[in-house]
């Protein structure tokens, strides 16, 4: 790759999906919400890109795949400010902002070892109780964690 | 899930705490009645506890209804490794009311998830206990004649004492003023003294317990100061015997103050002050019985005002 030309430096999608401006520290565990392990068409990941907004950030451009909007909006919790372009034809048709949800379900561990939903088979949910400092509370056990803190599971 | 389940203090409303308390009056001059005949009550105690298990089946049976249950998981199919939600199903199939108390926290809150049977926490870790929230509510406005405009002073482990977190919750709606009184490593989380800020309670925070917080108050809840919570041993040597309460300091209290405590204590109020007249934890426990005998009848839906 040509260090020059950044523009350049993840390749163009004709149909599919780019994430743009996550923080460069927060790429992987955006790979790890979207399920990049998963998918089977072609994905590309850049990260420490130069970001006016963020001073580096991650990129990740999925081909011909069309995520929930509801999966899209839980990487907003460790991605606050990222961009979702939906591409056709070389063409972005559609542009948004995640917005992070009140409630996210099965996404984050809870830190309290001693809470039930670190003890039994079950789905961890938190509810959203700071946007600005974006903490989250176990709707479980009460305990509240920063969303930088928090374990993706 | 059932909507008459109680997993939180905050799950009520200001009306309905006033109406448990109204029942429970109620109970405390007629105990007995034959309104759960033919109902029947699992206590589930995956962890033991025996004061709050003998204080639940009492009130079941003053009802006429019939227990089943455990005292301790080492008895249960849970020590085989059977989750919570199996066990909670399988109970459900045979009883009209399930308590429960447990060693996780957020376990009750499950529980209500997986059943359509109603669920009364009675404990789940260092999490909630709304019963003993219910009581203290009830004993404070038995004894000041109101639950308004109380001078309330918290002693002791104001850091893990989830008792003293949760009547900080419930007394939102009452204008009360509190005095958190406890050592350097033992004070109120932020947390809640930012409930204070945010529901407009006054509280100011006080490290020495002294005659002048002793004598401007209407309630004094004392807590158990346990010398496992302190990283520091030396620390707790310290204090220990600081956040004691004996008779002599109560010379000049107003006349109706009270003295609570959750119990079981341990020295934290000394044993010459369980005959003044400002002693009122015994009473407190048995409050206990009544309002537990509301919540009861609050779950399965049975109103005995109307
Ligand atoms: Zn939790």
């Amino acid at each position: 790759m040509n260090s020059g030309k950044t523009s350049l430096a993840v390749a163009a999608l004709r149909n599919g999906t780019v994430i743009d401006q996550i923080p460069s520290a927060s790429l992987f565990k955006a790979a790890r919400i979207l399920d990049i392990e998963s998918a089977t068409t072609a994905v590309t990941i850049g990260n420490n890109l130069p970001s006016k907004k963020l001073g580096s950030k991650g990129i990740i451009k999925v081909a011909d795949t069309t995520y929930a909007e509801d999966t899209l909006n839980r990487i907003a919790l460790i991605a606050p400010a990222a961009k979702v372009n939906v591409i056709r034809d070389y063409a972005v048709v559609e542009k948004r902002q995640v917005r992070l949800p009140d409630t996210i379900v099965g996404l984050v561990r809870c830190a309290n070892p001693k809470c039930i939903t670190n003890n039994e088979p079950m789905k961890t949910r938190f509810d959203v109780v700071d946007r600005n400092d974006v903490t989250l509370r176990c709707c479980y056990c009460g305990q509240d964690v920063k969303a930088a803190d928090a374990i993706i599971e | 899930m059932n909507q008459n389940s109680l997993v939180s203090i905050s799950d009520i409303s200001r009306e309905e705490i006033l109406h448990i308390l109204d029942v429970a009056a109620y109970f405390e001059r007629n105990p007995n009645h034959k309104l759960l005949d033919g109902k029947v009550v699992a206590t589930l105690f995956f962890e033991p506890s025996t004061r709050t298990r003998l204080s639940f089946e009492t009130a079941v049976n003053r009802l006429a209804g019939r227990v089943i249950g455990f005292s301790d998981a080492a008895t249960t199919s849970s020590s085989k490794g059977e989750t919570l939600k199996d066990t909670i199903k399988m109970v459900s199939n045979y009883v009209d009311l399930i308590i429960m108390r447990h060693y996780l926290e957020g376990a009750a809150r499950y529980a209500t998830e997986v059943t359509d049977t109603p669920i009364i926490n009675a404990g789940d870790g260092a999490h909630q206990h709304p019963s003993q929230t219910m009581l203290d509510l009830y004993s404070i406005r038995k004894t000041q004649g109101t639950l308004k405009d109380q001078t309330i002073t918290l002693v002791g482990d104001l850091k893990y004492g989830r008792t003293v977190h949760s009547l900080i919750m419930a007394m939102k709606y009452f204008n009360p003023t509190f005095r958190f009184v406890a050592c350097n490593e033992l004070q109120m989380p932020e947390v809640y003294k930012q409930f204070c800020r945010d529901n407009g309670i006054a509280f100011s925070e006080h490290t020495d317990f002294s005659s002048d917080v002793i004598n401007s108050s209407d309630i004094i809840y004392m807590t158990r100061v346990q010398r496992e919570r302190f990283t520091d041993i030396d620390e707790y040597e310290r204090v220990k015997n600081i956040y004691t309460l004996n008779a002599s300091m109560l010379q000049d209290a107003k006349e109706n103050m009270r003295i609570l405590h959750p119990l079981p204590r341990v020295n934290e109020i000394a044993q010459d002050v369980d005959d003044d007249p400002h002693a009122y934890y015994f009473d407190q426990a048995r409050n206990g019985l009544y309002v537990r005998q509301a919540l009861i009848c609050r779950a399965l839906g049975i109103d005995i005002l109307k």
